[in-house]
Parts: C-alpha cells; structure tokens; sequence
C-alpha cells in the first residue's frame, strides 16, 4: 500500500516550480535599498551649475537615471516625469536626471524634446551609475529627506507608482 | 496562405500521432501485426508532416513572408540568409517545431529500425507509444499555445529580427547540438518506459539502446563545449560558464547521463542496480524537461530565456505527467527489480563505479539546488537570494576531483575484488608518475593548490590510460609479432567500447586541465588609457593608438586600435570594440582576442569617451585555454571510435594495414 506513495515524491518539486509564476525574475532587489544615498558631484548639462547631493539636503529626492539611446521606455516616462517635478518641485520634492553612456548634443535634444526643466547631468566615466549598481536604463531611486534610499525602481514609472513614492520619501520630515 | 496550410498541418500531425499511440498500444500485447504495422506508418507519416511543416516555416523565414508573426519577429529582409534559416530555433514557437520535427525524425528512425530485424521486439510497441506521446505533447503546444503559424496582419515592411547575438554562425551549431542531445536521451527513456510496463526488467533494454545513448550523450557533450566556446570568443566577459539557471539545465542532464552510461556497465555484467538504472535514465530525460520548462516559463531570469507565456504551465504539468508515470511505474514494478548480486569487496570496480555515480549525482544535486536556490528561498523566507559561482566552484571543485581521480581508478581495477597485486600492477607506476609530474611543476613555479591537486590528479588519470594503452600494445606485440602502431590499432578496434571509453576519459583530461590553469592563473588588468599610453600584463604591452568608427550593414562599429608587443617585440594589432545596434538598447561587445596553444591574449573595450580621447580596456591572459576545446575534440574523437559499426573500422583497418605494406619495401 505504501508503494502508491511513491509518486507523491514529486508534488513538492512541482509545487516549488508552479509557484515560480507568481514570482518576478526582473525584479533585482537592490542591497542599497534603506542604506544612505552614495553621494556624487556632477555638473548640469544646462546651467552648468554643480549638481549634488549633499546640497539636497531636507528634500525628497527622485533620482532617475536615463539615455537618448533609451527607446522606447525612456520616451515613454519622460513626459511622466517632468509632469511629476512640475507637480510636485514646490512640495519638497526634487527630481534629478542622470544621463548614461550618452553624449551631450544627444542628451540635450532629449531634454528639449520632452521640455525638461529639472536638472540633468552627464555621468563621465559611468562613476555615479557604477555606485548606484545602475543594472539599466531606465532606472530610478527614491531618496527620503534624510538622504536613504526607499525604494528603487526599475523599468519605466507610471504615475501611480510616483505618487505612493513621493509620498513615503516626504513622511521622514 | 501558408498560415493556415501551416497550422492545418500541425492540427493533422497531431492527430496523427494520437492515433499512432492508441494503434501501437492495441498491438501490443497480444501481438496484433496489422496495428503494428499501422502505427509504424503513422510514425512515419507523422515525420513527414512536421518536415512539410518545417519547410513551410522556412520558406517564409527565407523569402521574408512577413504575414506570420513569428517570421516577422525572428528575422530582416537584410539578414543573411543562413540566419534566416536559423531564425526556425530563434525564439519559441520555432524552437518548439525543430524539436518535434527531431523527436518525429528519432521515433521513425527506431521503428525503421525495429522493422528491419526480424524478430519482434516486445519494447516497440510501447517505446513508440511514449516517443509518440512526447511528440504529441509538443504538437498540442503548438496547435493550441504557440502556434508558429500565427498570422500577423497588417503585413510589416520588415521584421525585426533576431537579437544581434545570435546573428552569428554559433547559432547554426550549438542549439542545434543541443535539441539533438535532448531529443536523443527522449529513446532511452522510451525503453526504459517500455520495460517498466512490460515488465521485462532484464538487460535488453540496455543493450537496444545503448548505442542511442552514448550517441545522445555525443551531442550533449558538444552542445556544451561548443556553447562554452561561443560564449568565450563573443559575450566578451572572458569566461566560458557562468553557472546560468539554463546552462545548468544543459550541465544536469549531461551528468545524470554520464553516471547512466557507466551504471549500465555494472547492470551487463553484474546484474545489479535495475532500479538505479531506470531512475538514472528516466531523470535523465526529466531533466531534460525540467530544463526545457526553465527556458521557456520566464520563472528564472536567465540569458537564455525566451519569452514567457502560456507554455510554462503546460510544461509544467508534462513535467508532472513524467514524473508522476516514471514513479508510478517503479512502485508498480517494485516487486520485479530486485537486483541480482551483490557487491564482493570496496576494492573493486564496482564500488569506484558505484562512487562515481554517488559522485555526478551529487554534482547534479548541487547544481539543482543552486539553481532553484532563488525560488526557494523566495518561497520560504521571501528574500530573494541567487547562489553565484563561488557557491558552485566551491561545492564542486573537490567533487570533481574526486571524479576526476575515479576516472583513472574505474576503468583498470578489477571486478569483484581487486587484489593487492592488482593495485601494484595497474596503479603504483601511475601514482609515481603523477608525483614526479607534481614535482615537476612544483619546481617550475606552479605553487596554487588547487592548481597542482587538479594537475596531479590530471596526470594520475594520464598516467593509467598511457599504462593501460602501453601495456596492452607490448603484450599483444609479444604475441603476434605486430609492429607498435598496427598492434595498437588492432587492440582499439578489437573492444572498441572500452578503449574508445578511455579516449574519451583522456580528453576529459586535458579540458579538466585547461580549465584549472586557465581559472587559477589567468591575469586581468583594467585601464583607462589616453592615447599613446599603454599597459603591460605578463609577458605583453597594450599600447592604445586611437578610437575608431565605423558603419556595418547592420550596425555602428566602435573600437580602439591597440598595438599588441610581447616581451618586447610587436606582434600585431587587436581590434576590441562594441556594436550598437539601432533597435538594441546597450551596446554589444566586440572580443579581439590572440588565440594560441599556450595562452590566450583577450582585449576587451570597456567603455570610451565620445571625444575619442580615451578608452578603457580591459585586457586577460588566460592561459591553456584552447586545451578546453582540444578535450572535446578528443572526446568526439574518443565517442566516434566507441560507436562506429564494426564492419566499417575493420574496413579502415585493412586499407591502412595495406597501405602499410606498400610501404614498408621501398
């Protein structure tokens, strides 16, 4: 009678692969994730103007990292994101772009495609990416008040996703 | 047009197939000629039907007939056209089609087979049945999930084509290589099936396909060291394996294979191990599926992976489908395969092939469970944690070495129970030998660990198989008088299994040993270079001229220009670069590498500033590693000679026996 049991030896591993569809493999956690935000000093592509973290303090931060080459889930969530600063860049919310492997003549089209008006700065070397364990683009951190990574997305964001972030990022203060 | 033709002929080649399985059962027991013969020509006009349906697929790949998604998605009017062709195994459905059309393709060639002998073999009928239970399984995907045939209207001006990776000539070899190594292992599982429900547990299903395994294994074989030199020459991170979920997929059933063919060594000749066997072989084919449902369901992320999609949970239950039959059949056999025998003594041939078995399904159980390791422990603890290379390096390196130590062991200990003599005769002038060898490459600078374990062991192995090989040859010399070459030649053809296994033993060898020296002496350098600078490494000087583009056919070419001097003197330029590819979002690498015997030179370019004013270039010494590829020709060399039909070695034989003569007066 026992010998009908043997076959039960597969349910577990069976068990275990189905419930692999419930899973996301693209989902890359990041060990940065509640940890402070690696600080970095780059200069913004229009202004000029140093470009760093440390004199963000107090603010929310919204740091997303992306490339003219990016198509199409760049083009796709750049209009999303300077409709998000333009609603929120007077709530304590700052939006920061970090272009990857580009160059800047291609870059600024970009920028002025979309009318972006929040600043962006070219990331010589990939340093900045490199310490952010940027995996591609597009890709964006939410960074609280007290400089800490809450939450890091990858893919293209949607508005609701913006909206629930900002709000964790700006509890802090 | 060829949308419908194409998809009605998959919906009649799976009705086909259903019939082929009821016709073969019905004549099974009692024997029933007519539904025999029945079911053997369904089989073969099944085959027929896939090949149409194959053929339709690559015509439209070949004329660009970009009304089937599937076409329009897997090639460009600009490709070549051998990619055209490849685009069939480019993504799912294809892969899906190729793989019915080669388990259509095995199954008529075993009943081609079986009719040709006259007597009935009882395995047939049943063997059939199962082979053409796969196929129909993949027929069903087909027709009902992924159809191949998917009409795409409005009509694109041109496809997108395949992922730029593939447009190379690998990908006419390697997945082909490996769909043939699965879909081969599929006829020994069918055997194995077939004696479980027949109850004719003794060795004749062994011998029916032996010759089918070792084939399968072949391809197996050559599927994974062809892949592991792809991905050496082209990815452009300088390594061969990188422990991804789908090439354990391919690693599992390779090794699970290999302990089955020496297992079934010890069922010929001892009778023992029936049930071991039969797990051994039926795992095997498991693991086949459990590797085809890991790159087709997207529940692991993976180089490899296709897109994900309703076939996953249809994978999933034909997995299930396998293994609740395999293991249902062995608890209803349970009664019948009590084995024979027993072992006599630790010291013999039995107990190192015993371990040797221990030992691959140990390695397997590894790799299983690293693989799995994300899922499960997402499962139990909800972090997600990949186990990465040093996990598998660190488990099965010195599992390994233990295998590698038993190859030397296994094939000269004696049955039952190796003397003391024995073991003085076969193995003390080995050990010696790996000793003075490890020595030697002590003084000459070799101090690692693990390099001088692996080379030790390495030249233990040699060691036995040149002693084993001289020792034969100075005996059969002695008897017949033959000169050293013809008496050699005469010996391999004369037990062609066992010297062909040793040849094989041998090329494992010198892969093991590529593969330590490259791993623990390989020097990498990364530098950001203006130009004129250089770097050195070893015995060579980088020197970074300038950066360079160009316009492809398909893509941008960027790459730096390096003069390339060793100890000194120049000896050439290497091109690293990368390719962008309009519609692919990162950049590809481009590998200029100097390929040799002792070492290779590979040069990577990392990245670059856009002014062209540096570069940087990541630059590998990896030495030995051509002795990696070398061990797979050797075991190609090393399955050829174990598997070529009698008539046509003896044949060869004589011809160099004769040109030998014609030679020797003048």
């Amino acid at each position: 009678m026992k010998r009908i049991l043997i076959p039960l030896a597969a349910v577990p591993i069976l068990l275990l692969l189905a419930y692999g569809f419930w899973t996301d493999p693209r989902a890359i956690p990041s060990p940065l994730v509640q940890k402070p935000a690696p600080e970095f000093r780059l200069t913004s592509i229009e202004a000029g103007a140093p470009f760093a973290l440390a004199d963000l303090k107090g603010k929310g931060i919204i740091l997303n990292f992306w490339a003219s080459w990016c198509y199409p889930a760049c083009y796709e969530e750049a209009p999303l994101l300077e409709a998000s600063w333009q609603k929120y860049k007077d709530r304590g919310v700052q939006i920061l772009g970090i272009v990857i492997q580009d160059n800047e003549a291609n870059a600024k089209e970009f920028m002025q495609r979309f009318n972006f008006s929040f600043p962006n700065a070219l990331d010589p070397g990939s340093k900045v990416s490199i310490d952010y364990g940027v995996y591609g683009v597009p890709e964006t951190f939410f960074i609280d008040t007290q400089g800490r990574i809450v939450y890091k997305h990858v893919g293209a964001l949607t508005p609701a996703l913006i909206d629930q972030q900002v709000q964790t990022i700006l509890k802090g203060s | 047009m060829i949308a419908t033709l194409g998809h009605f002929i998959l919906f009649l080649a799976l009705g086909v197939s259903l019939y082929a399985i009821m016709a073969s059962i019905a004549g099974a027991s009692p024997c029933r000629p007519e539904w025999l013969a029945s079911s053997r020509n369904a089989v073969l006009v099944l085959f027929c039907l896939v090949t149409v349906a194959i053929f339709l697929l690559e015509y439209a790949l070949i004329t660009s007939d970009f009304s089937l998604r599937y076409v329009a998605n897997n090639s460009t009017r600009a490709s070549q056209v051998q990619f055209k062709i490849a685009g069939l195994w480019g993504s799912l459905e294809g892969s899906i089609l190729l793989w019915t059309w080669l388990q259509s393709l095995f199954s008529a060639l075993v009943v081609a087979r079986g009719s040709a002998s006259d007597r009935h073999d009882p395995f047939l009928p049943y063997a059939t049945a199962v082979l053409q239970a796969i196929a129909a399984f993949f027929l069903l995907v087909m027709t009902f999930a992924v159809n191949p045939f998917a009409p795409l209207f409005p009509v694109p001006p041109d496809g997108r084509g395949l992922n730029p990776l593939l447009e190379v000539t690998d990908m006419l070899v390697h997945p082909l290589l490996l769909y043939l190594g699965y879909v081969g292992f599929s006829v020994p599982f069918a055997f194995a099936m077939a004696a479980l429900i027949t109850g004719r547990l003794s060795e004749e299903w062994l011998r029916l396909t032996r010759r089918w395994t070792i084939v399968a294994w072949l391809f197996l074989t050559g599927g994974i060291f062809y892949g592991g030199w792809w991905s050496y020459r082209t990815l452009g991170w300088g390594g061969y394996w990188a422990w991804d979920p789908v090439e354990n997929a391919s690693f599992m059933p390779w090794l699970i294979g290999t302990a089955f063919l020496h297992s079934v060594m010890i069922q010929e000749r001892k009778r023992m191990l029936k049930v071991w066997n039969l797990m051994l072989v039926t795992l095997t084919f498991s693991l086949v599926i459990f590797g085809t449902f890991l790159t087709r369901s997207g529940i692991l992320s993976s180089v490899h992976a296709f897109a994900d999609g309703p076939v996953g949970i249809l994978f999933l239950t034909f997995l299930g489908l396998v293994l609740f039959s395999i293991l249902g059949l062995l608890a209803y056999r349970a009664d019948r395969l009590k084995g024979h025998g027993e072992l006599d003594s630790v010291v013999s041939r039995e107990s190192a092939f015993l371990l040797n078995n221990v030992l691959l399904v140990g390695i397997c159980f590894t790799v299983f469970l690293g693989t799995i390791f994300p899922l499960l422990s997402e499962a139990i603890r909800g972090a997600k944690i990949s186990v990465g290379m040093p996990y598998f390096n660190r488990v099965i390196v010195p599992l390994g070495l233990a295998l590698l130590i038993l190859m030397g062991v296994g094939p000269l200990i004696a049955w039952g129970r190796a003397s003391l003599h024995n073991l003085e005769r076969n193995f003390l002038r080995p050990a010696v030998f790996a000793l003075a060898v490890t020595v030697v490459l002590f003084a000459l600078g070799i101090h690692s660990l693990e390099g001088l374990t692996a080379l030790c062991c390495a030249a233990f192995v040699i060691g036995t198989v040149g002693w084993e090989f001289f020792v034969s040859t100075r005996t059969r010399m002695a008897m017949t008088g033959e000169g050293a070459l013809p008496a050699f030649l005469t010996l391999l053809l004369r037990s062609r299994r066992r010297y062909g296994g040793l040849i094989v033993h041998l090329g494992v060898v010198v892969a093991v040993i590529g593969i330590a020296m490259s791993s623990v002496y390989k020097l990498e350098t990364e530098a950001t270079l203006k130009a004129d600078e250089q770097l050195t490494i070893g015995p060579y000087t980088v020197q970074f001229k300038a950066l360079r583009a160009a316009e492809q056919p398909t893509h941008i070419l960027v790459w730096a220009a390096l003069d390339v001097s060793k100890n000194g003197k120049p000896i050439g330029e290497l091109r690293p670069g990368e390719r962008f590819y309009p519609n692919q979002q990162t950049p590809f690498a481009s590998v200029a590498a100097r390929y040799g015997f002792r070492e290779d030179l590979y040069t990577i370019l990392s990245s670059f500033e856009r002014d062209g004013s540096s570069a940087t270039i990541k630059v590998m010494v990896n030495p030995l590693m051509a002795w990696i590829w070398l061990g797979g020709l050797v075991i190609l060399l090393g399955v050829i000679v174990a598997v070529l039909p009698e008539r046509r070695l003896a044949l060869l034989a004589a011809r160099r026996g004769a040109q030998a003569s014609e030679r020797s007066p003048a």
